[in-house]
């Protein structure tokens, strides 16, 4: 039997690569400063659900919530073998914390329908939460798996997973529909392939339409620029290249339950990190000093 | 969700595996205990399982007023959906205000879908947590007597103070180390109260095919001394060294995220906010530039040294003993010293 795969992708800012310029005099950060990529663990879920389809047949779907630049990581989704992608867009959704990302995402993921797996990274690397996985596999009802390895086994509606615990692991019996987060050494994610990378970096969503014909065409009217922009649309429909968008009308989001007011958790404050000691006992880097050292540790009973 | 209830109780889940309770859930219940005096309320633990019964008494003499026991053979191994009904139906029945679990990988698994089911707010590896108030910006209300909850964000880049003053219970995961263990009170007294809890054939419909559990090869958290090496020790080979300085002090080799994400050495050595928190009596950091990430695991040792050929590393801005040079030549150096005295 072939299986549908949804994979929840996530484009974040690098923060493993944080330098002075990403944190503002006032102790938030500057998200411009950072070079957004994708979720690294988004990678490795995407190519768990990629490999069930190359051995069981069925399709992939990856879908995204985030502004009109997370398009970028649907195309590389596109590039890697995603057969399907969506971006999910709102301003209302500004300021969800994990609950209300979970809400949304799993009106998503009803909308889309039928499926058998849903798959998404651990966690992301700006939040660290790992907790939007096990709150979407609740809002959808379905079983959840955490800290996927692999298969060990799949056939019908029955799946056998290995998971990694941290002090060891475990097979669970889990049947469809399911959500399995992945984590980063479940699998060695696959590059972009090139000849997809040909047809799909032209891949579109509408309103990504609308600014690049208002680059393009700057001193057009905007009958003109309208004019282009439904020929680039209608050519884009043709060639199977448009990204879908949905907002929360289209996925019947209570919005009592997004943003700012379906968001339980408020930040009090943030702070940059304070460092707690001031100065230290400068030892020189010398046979000398290094015994005065070892000897200073002795005496206060630190080392021996 | 329940309505914000002061009288309620701060709760630990008792996290146990093979009838062992879990360093962090101790850990917990010292400050849970001293938030519930804080709050004058009292300090419950909820403890699932098989064959448990017995543990509670640690829980009491550890801090808890009250020991929610709930005993089940379907509660013998952790599995995500019974574990989350017995949460979500005693959350229901006895409104505590706060809930507060280890941020095991157990922890990680079960607090979010319980607060989904809840619609209740979580955060996520907290380092810190305290009584206080906030000012709702937008109602201008204050709300006073709340659970800050305090984590490291953005790669650990900043420290986030998180409220939830509407949706309760507060429920917060706290990571393992980062409270420390209190003396238990033997002679504490407390109370015992079994619990029934309903599982649905849904709630018992994943099976434990297999389960397989391996002892830490490393321990940090127990180790009295460490001896770790980050980026700038330079390549695997060069790492020998560390090992070396390790077993002259007789301590445990860590190793910073950099020096994990080269493949210098093993992901059970990292010390760090994604890795183990330590507090040992001794922390040599050898070639560690010192990254936030990186200090919000160690820098509560009682003896920092830190040995790095760049005068500027923020890595000297946590240690005691501060030496800028060339770690190839200094180890040699420490070791000698070491050996000599001994």
């Amino acid at each position: 039997m072939s299986y549908d795969s949804i994979v929840c992708v996530k484009q974040v800012p690098d923060t493993a690569n944080v330098t002075g310029d990403a944190m503002k005099d006032d102790g938030t950060v500057n998200r411009a400063a950072l070079p957004a990529i994708f979720n690294p663990e988004d990678l490795n879920a995407l190519e768990a659900a990629l490999a069930v389809r190359e051995q069981h047949g069925g399709t992939v779907t990856a879908i995204t919530m985030g502004p009109l630049g997370a398009c970028e990581v649907l195309r590389a989704c596109l590039y890697r073998g995603a057969d399907r992608a969506v971006l999910l867009t709102d301003r209302r959704a500004a300021g969800s914390d994990t609950l209300a990302t979970s809400y949304i995402l799993s009106q998503a993921i009803k909308k889309i329908g039928k499926y058998d797996f849903v798959f998404c990274g651990r966690q992301a690397i700006d939040g660290d939460t790992a907790q939007v996985g096990p709150q979407m596999a609740e809002k959808l009802g379905i079983a959840q798996v955490t800290y996927f390895e692999r298969f060990v086994d799949l056939s019908g509606r029955t799946a056998r997973i290995r998971r990694n615990v941290g002090n060891g692991w475990e097979v669970l019996e889990v049947r469809t529909p399911m959500l399995i987060t992945v984590l980063d050494t479940a699998n060695e994610a696959r590059p972009a392939a090139a000849r997809r990378v040909m047809r799909y970096k032209r891949a579109r969503a509408a309103d990504e339409v609308i600014k690049d014909v208002a680059t393009a065409m700057p001193d057009a009217s905007d009958a003109e620029k309208e004019a282009e922009q439904a020929r680039r649309l209608e050519a884009l429909k043709i060639n199977a290249l448009l990204l879908e968008k949905w907002d929360l009308d289209d996925i019947d989001a209570d919005l009592m339950w997004c943003g700012v007011s379906g968001s339980p958790t408020k930040v009090h404050r943030i702070q940059s990190i304070v460092l707690t000691k001031e100065g230290y006992t400068e030892i020189p880097p010398t046979e000398d000093g290094v015994k005065q050292l070892v000897h200073e540790l002795i005496v206060d009973h630190t080392l021996g | 969700m329940i309505e914000p209830n002061r009288k309620g109780e701060v709760w630990v889940f008792a996290e146990q595996e093979d009838e062992s309770l879990c360093d962090v859930s101790l850990e917990l219940c010292g400050r849970a205990r001293e938030l519930a005096d804080q709050l004058g309320v009292k300090m419950g633990a909820v403890l699932a399982g098989w064959n448990v019964r017995e543990l509670s008494y640690r829980l009491i003499a550890q801090g808890a007023d009250r020991v929610y026991c709930v005993h089940d053979t379907e509660l013998e191994h952790y599995r995500t959906l019974p574990y989350a009904r017995v949460m979500c139906q005693l959350i229901a029945k006895h409104k505590p205000q706060i809930v507060l679990y280890g941020a095991t990988a157990l922890g990680r698994d079960l607090a979010p879908r319980v607060a989904s089911e809840m619609r209740a707010g979580l955060t996520a590896d907290c380092t810190d947590l305290e009584i206080g108030e906030y000012r709702d910006p937008k109602s201008k209300t204050t709300h006073k007597n709340l659970l800050l909850q305090i984590r490291p964000a953005f790669g650990g880049n900043i420290i986030a103070t998180i409220v939830n003053f509407d949706r309760w219970p507060q429920m917060a995961t706290v990571r393992e180390g980062v409270m420390a263990l209190q003396a238990g009170d033997p002679g504490r007294t407390g109370e015992i109260i079994d619990e029934k809890v309903a599982l649905s054939e849904i709630d018992k419909a994943v099976r434990l095919i297999e389960r397989h559990r391996e002892e830490r090869s490393v321990n940090l958290k127990a180790a009295r001394t460490i001896v770790a090496g980050g980026g700038g020790v330079g390549s695997k080979e060069n790492f020998a060294l560390i090992h070396e300085l390790a077993g002259a002090v007789g301590g445990v080799v860590g190793a910073s995220r950099a020096a994990v994400d080269a493949g210098f050495i093993g992901k059970e050595h990292q010390v760090g906010q994604t890795g183990t928190t330590v507090r040992p009596a001794l922390y040599i950091a050898c070639g560690i530039s010192g990254a936030v990430q990186h200090r919000a695991g160690m820098e509560e040792s009682a003896k920092i040294i830190a040995i790095n050929w760049d005068k500027d590393a923020p890595i000297f801005s946590v240690a005691h003993y501060g030496i800028v040079g060339d770690m190839s030549k200094v180890i040699p150096m420490l070791i000698k010293a070491i050996k000599e005295r001994a």
